[in-house]
This record gives structure tokens, C-alpha cells and sequence, in this order.
């Protein structure tokens, strides 16, 4: 500023838009041998100074660059870095036995994991199998299908009851009985036939005669179990009714019976 | 001009290169950085005042830093290197913020 090139501040219009403070004069004194050597200085000067403000960036971005990060522990004092050294190290342990516990389940699972699709298809065929059984599923298969007209559209239930026994105990799998108008019980192994006042009722629900058992087993071995002497036919003809039994390689039972929650049962752990 | 791409050089090349601080070097560069910093805003403020002088400024810098990072040497060898950095930092601390406020003064003339 005190530089004789430089006019005076007060002199604003002159300057008006040139940043302040106003930059090194571009125009020097006319050349001579003086301020050339001056000049000369001047560089190396500068030169110095660049040098030394460049190390100064490239020491302060170093710094800063290496101290991004961990401050907190080169600030902490022996004891707490012995300390968080002991943390950190049982911490590891931990997180190792963890690992390897990891491990070992992971060993298992990928070991299990094929067995495990195994077991659950074996586990819906059972399903599958208990549903039949249990009546909440609809089965086809090979059976019989019997037709049973009682004298007077009058049957004891007894008949039926045993009808449905001898079946059973011929390896019949699924049974239904349907009735004249279409209504149709699932018989599984909780279901009762007993006298009503118009007919049989079955679990419940009178079904008026002819009656139609579709059962799904042997059917010959079953249809036999129905013929022998004595047996469920020979008790149907002495109450004057008909029994027609018809072989098929193809029945249906889609009845249901609807699942009931055991209230007592528990299984077996 | 010369002195402010030297800076962005500086600032370029420790980006660029990102080296690591060496192990013995590293209680002393802190220091060395505040008080170099220290003796720029003091040569900024001699510049504004128009009494800058390239020699000061020189031989400012390196005993700055030389003077700050023996101060931090001979704390640490008398066990009190913390406490005595701490002191150092204050003190340049102090200085930047005197020379700080001056260009203060200079540029907006408050």
C-alpha cells in the first residue's frame, strides 16, 4: 500500500470493481540493475516462501487426514487403553466362541437340510394319510359302492353299524353314506348311527333311505366280509331290504368330516 | 499468487499421495502445523501492513516450527509432552486469532 505505483486509497473511482487490497503493482519500475537483482531476490524469496507454505498444506492435509479416525484412543491415557485392550480382547473371545457355535449350527442346518425336505414329505404323506383317516379330506380310490333298500324305507341302525364294521375290519379306508335327498355323512371313527324317529341318523343327521355306502378299500376282500353266511347281507334279506354291492376301480368319498380341537389329548412329548 | 498455488499444491499432493505419518514424527506434526500456521497469518498481517519482509517470514516459519516441535520434545521427555503441547497450542492459538483479527481490521475495516 505504501507502494509509490499504488494511488492513494481514497482514490476509490479508479478502483472501483478491483478487489481490495489492491493486488501486487504489474507494472514495476523501468528495469535497472538494482531492481533486477532485487527482483532476482524476490524469487528466490517467493520461491522460499511457496515452498514453505506448500509443505505447510501438505503437512496440515497429512495431519489431518491421519487423524481422521481414531482421536479419541491417542488422547486416552495408558490405563484406559490397557482397559479398553482387555475389553476389546475378551470381546474377541466372545465373538469366536460365537463364531464357532455359529459354525457348528450352520454345519448342522446344511447337514439336516436335505433330511429335512425328506421329513416333510413324509410328513405331508402322513398328514395326508391322517386326513383320509380323520374324514377331513376328500379320497378316491378303488371300493365298492353298496346300495342298501330296507323294507318299509326302515332300517336298524345295527345293521348299518354292522355293515360299516365288517367293512372296516376288511381293510375299507374311507366310508360315506348318502342318503335318499342327497345327504351325505362321512363315516370316521367317532361317528354314531342311532334310531330316529323318521329313519336312521347318523352323527346327528337323519338320513332317509335308500341309502348308499361309498367305500374305498379291497373290494373284493370287502365285498366277501358283506356276503358271508350270517353276515350283513343275509341280516338286510331277513328284514325283507336289498343289499347291492358294486365293485369299482374308481369311487369317491368327498364328504367331510369337520376337524374337532382335542380338548384333553395331548401328544406325547 | 506464487504463495497460494504453493498452499493449493500442498493441499493437492497430500490428497494425491496420502502418505502416512511417520511413527516419530507424529507428536511433533500438530504442533508444527499450528505454528506454521501461526507464522503465515503473521506474514498475511505484515503483508496487509506493508512491512513484510521475505527474510522474517523465513526464518519465522522454520523457528516456529522448530522452536514448537522441540518444546513438545523436551515435554515429552520430562513426561509433562501433553500438558506442554496443550500450552504451545494456547499460546499460537492465541497468536492466529491477534494476527487473524488484524487482517480482520485490514480487510473489512472493522
Amino acid at each position: 500500500m505504501s507502494h509509490p505505483d499504488v494511488p492513494p486509497l481514497d482514490d476509490k473511482p479508479d478502483h472501483a470493481g478491483v478487489g481490495w487490497p489492491p493486488s501486487e503493482p504489474s507494472v514495476e519500475p523501468t528495469p535497472s540493475p538494482a531492481s533486477d537483482r532485487r527482483r532476482r531476490r524476490i524469487s528466490t524469496a517467493s520461491a522460499t516462501i511457496a515452498l514453505l507454505v506448500g509443505l505447510l498444506a501438505f503437512a496440515l492435509v497429512v495431519q489431518v487426514q491421519s487423524n481422521t479416525g481414531d482421536t479419541q484412543l491417542e488422547n486416552a491415557r495408558q490405563d484406559d487403553l490397557v482397559r479398553i485392550l482387555s475389553d476389546l480382547n475378551s470381546r474377541e473371545t466372545r465373538l469366536r466362541s460365537e463364531i464357532s457355535t455359529l459354525e457348528g449350527t450352520l454345519a448342522q442346518l446344511g447337514a439336516g437340510a436335505q433330511g429335512q425336505e425328506a421329513a416333510l414329505a413324509e410328513a405331508r404323506r402322513r398328514a395326508d394319510e391322517l386326513g383320509i383317516l380323520a374324514g377331513t379330506l376328500a379320497a378316491e380310490g378303488e371300493g365298492l359302492v353298496i346300495r342298501l333298500f330296507p323294507k318299509d324305507n326302515s332300517v336298524r341302525a345295527s345293521v348299518v353299524l354292522e355293515a360299516v364294521e365288517e367293512l372296516r375290519g376288511a381293510g375299507a379306508e374311507a366310508l360315506q353314506i348318502a342318503g335318499r335327498n342327497g345327504t351325505t355323512v362321512r363315516i370316521v371313527a367317532s361317528t354314531y348311527f342311532a334310531d330316529g324317529p323318521n329313519g336312521l341318523v347318523v352323527d346327528g343327521t337323519p338320513v332317509p333311505a335308500p341309502y348308499t355306502l361309498t367305500v374305498i378299500g379291497p373290494s373284493s376282500t370287502m365285498k366277501t366280509a358283506l356276503m358271508i353266511p350270517g353276515g350283513v347281507a343275509d341280516s338286510v334279506a331277513r328284514d325283507g331290504g336289498t343289499l347291492l354291492v358294486d365293485e369299482a376301480t374308481q369311487v369317491r368319498v368327498d364328504a367331510l368330516h369337520p376337524a374337532e380341537d382335542l380338548q384333553y389329548a395331548q401328544p406325547v412329548q | 499468487m506464487i504463495a497460494v498455488l504453493a498452499l493449493i499444491a500442498g493441499v493437492v499432493a497430500g490428497l494425491l499421495l496420502e502418505p502416512t505419518v511417520p511413527v516419530g514424527l507424529q507428536p511433533y506434526l500438530p504442533i508444527a502445523v499450528v505454528a506454521a500456521l501461526d507464522a503465515v497469518f503473521g506474514g498475511v498481517r505484515a503483508k496487509l501492513d506493508g512491512v513484510f519482509d521475505d527474510k522474517q517470514f523465513v526464518v519465522s516459519f522454520v523457528s516456529n516450527v522448530l522452536v514448537a516441535a522441540f518444546i513438545v520434545y523436551l515435554g515429552d521427555q520430562l513426561g509433562v509432552g501433553g500438558q506442554l503441547s496443550t500450552g504451545v497450542v494456547v499460546v499460537l492459538g492465541v497468536r492466529i486469532f491477534g494476527n487473524v483479527a488484524a487482517i480482520r481490521r485490514h480487510i473489512f475495516r472493522a
